[in-house]
């Protein structure tokens, strides 16, 4: 195997999180969905990173308090993704990431004859209804999410 | 603990609620007298987004035997709807005026959201293509008065088995009952979504069978359950001509079934029952109607948490 040509450095971060294993090509929608773009902190997304166990991973390395994202968003767009807690250099803690049983407002209902087409001010929740098979349905009508074309 | 209760779909209650509510709803069968004014000064507000006739009159036929009184709207054309009020603001209005609500709406879930808002009792009395739980209690309640039992039945449903949500919800409803057989009978292009054929397998004391010639199930049914094929449901004119009246039952088809085989249509029937079958002791559609007000007077009862 031809050895890597380039090597991209991003440097320790003090505070914030470590967001590793993320599965190649995730890495930017973790990053809009995060909303990491709207925050005022450094934010670094590496793409396409080699890794042993996966050949390609994305990384995002976030310096922020520490109180300042939902893992929930992590566990349902990556689970396989990894989380660094980072305090004073140092990591203090590596959170387990699991399938969320809910996430608001992260996705929306594709379906038309859905209420949330329609009704003001109503958030967009989905319920974790088959773990196996890692099946989420709108709250309100029960359409699959990835059916209709979600996205 | 009086925690407020709604009615979403038919799994929001228990076998034993269920049982219980079916118990309540023969009791006022047999005794209407008794129930005549236990709703006295009880106001149902029937909200129907969108036309019903059974439904809403059974709603309303349900309080008004019971000495409550009724009010609401018919369409969205005739609510604040048609201002653009959201469904949440229109159940905070309801709330202060009536003790009850049902909610029909074309968007799927906007019961749900009623209730969230909701300071009374919401039942959902159909939304869209998504649930209708009181149908499905009318069928489960009619099963019961008329077998004696909900379990160790053939049930055979027939025709419109891909959109038909009350299909979909009396399947739901019966696998939680013992040793329910289910004999599938569609063409091709309505069968049963694949997710219920799922639930199906996983469940070892149900057995099911799809088929596609009505004739095949006729002998060996206890109930057959006819669905209308909508024309709603269909994108394309054509399709919905070639399937419309696929199925017809008539008076030679009637001759191959049990003797105490029972016919049920959760209505409006089109073509697929033919008129003469109305006169067969064995068809039940429009007693089925009057089990649907029992069962939603008995509702009204335990959502208003009244004992008698």
């Amino acid at each position: 195997m031809q050895e890597q040509k380039y090597k991209l450095n991003v440097g320790k971060i003090d505070e914030g999180f470590v967001i590793d294993h993320i599965h190649a090509g995730r890495g930017m929608k973790l990053y809009r969905d995060l909303g990491l773009g709207m925050l005022d902190c450094s934010v670094a997304l590496i793409t396409n990173a080699s890794s042993r166990k996966m050949g390609k991973k994305d990384i995002i390395k976030v310096e922020c308090p520490i109180d300042q994202f939902d893992m929930d968003v992590i566990g349902f767009l990556d689970h396989n993704a990894t989380v660094d807690v980072i305090k004073g250099g140092k990591i203090i803690a590596k959170p387990v990431i699991t399938l969320p049983k809910q996430v608001k407002n992260i996705i929306r209902c594709k379906n038309p004859r859905c209420i949330t087409s329609i009704e003001q001010g109503l958030d967009q929740v989905f319920v974790l209804t088959d773990p196996k098979n890692e099946v989420y349905r709108c709250k309100y009508c029960e359409t699959r999410y990835g059916d209709q074309d979600q996205s | 603990m009086n925690e407020l209760r709604h009615l979403m779909s038919p799994l929001d209650l228990s076998v034993e609620e269920l049982n219980a509510l079916m118990d309540t709803a023969e009791k006022i069968r047999s005794d209407p007298e008794r129930y005549a004014h236990v709703c006295d000064g009880k106001i149902l507000a029937t909200c129907f987004y969108e036309p019903s006739t059974r439904t809403r009159l059974s709603f309303e036929s349900a309080m008004l035997h019971m000495g409550g009184r009724t009010m609401g709207f018919a369409s969205a054309d005739s609510s604040s709807a048609a201002k653009g009020e959201s469904v949440a603001d229109t159940i905070r209005i309801i709330s202060c005026f009536a003790d009850i609500c049902a909610m029909r709406h074309p968007k799927e879930g906007a019961p749900m959201v009623a209730a969230a808002h909701s300071t009374i009792p919401v039942i959902n009395a159909g939304d869209g293509g998504h649930q209708h739980p009181t149908q499905t209690l009318t069928d489960l309640m009619t099963i019961r008065s008329l077998k004696g039992t909900l379990s160790g039945m053939t049930v055979g449903l027939c025709g419109d088995l891909k959109f038909g949500r009350t299909v979909h919800s009396l399947i739901q409803a019966l696998l939680r009952y013992e040793n329910v057989r289910f004999v599938m009978i569609s063409p091709e292009e309505l069968k049963l979504p694949g997710y219920i054929i799922e639930e199906l397998k996983t469940k070892p004391n149900a057995g099911f069978a799809e088929i596609t010639k009505l004739e095949e199930a006729m002998p060996m049914l206890d109930i057959l359950y006819m669905t209308r094929v909508q024309r709603e449901r269909f994108f394309n004119e054509e399709d919905y001509v070639r399937l419309k009246d696929f199925y017809i039952l008539d008076k030679k088809k009637m001759r191959l079934a049990k003797e105490d085989m029972i016919v049920l249509h959760p209505l409006p029937r089109v073509n697929e029952i033919a008129v003469e079958v109305d006169q067969d002791p064995r068809a039940k559609y429009f007693e089925q109607v009057k089990y649907g007000m029992y069962i939603r007077m008995a509702l009204i009862l335990m959502l208003l948490r009244i004992e008698i």
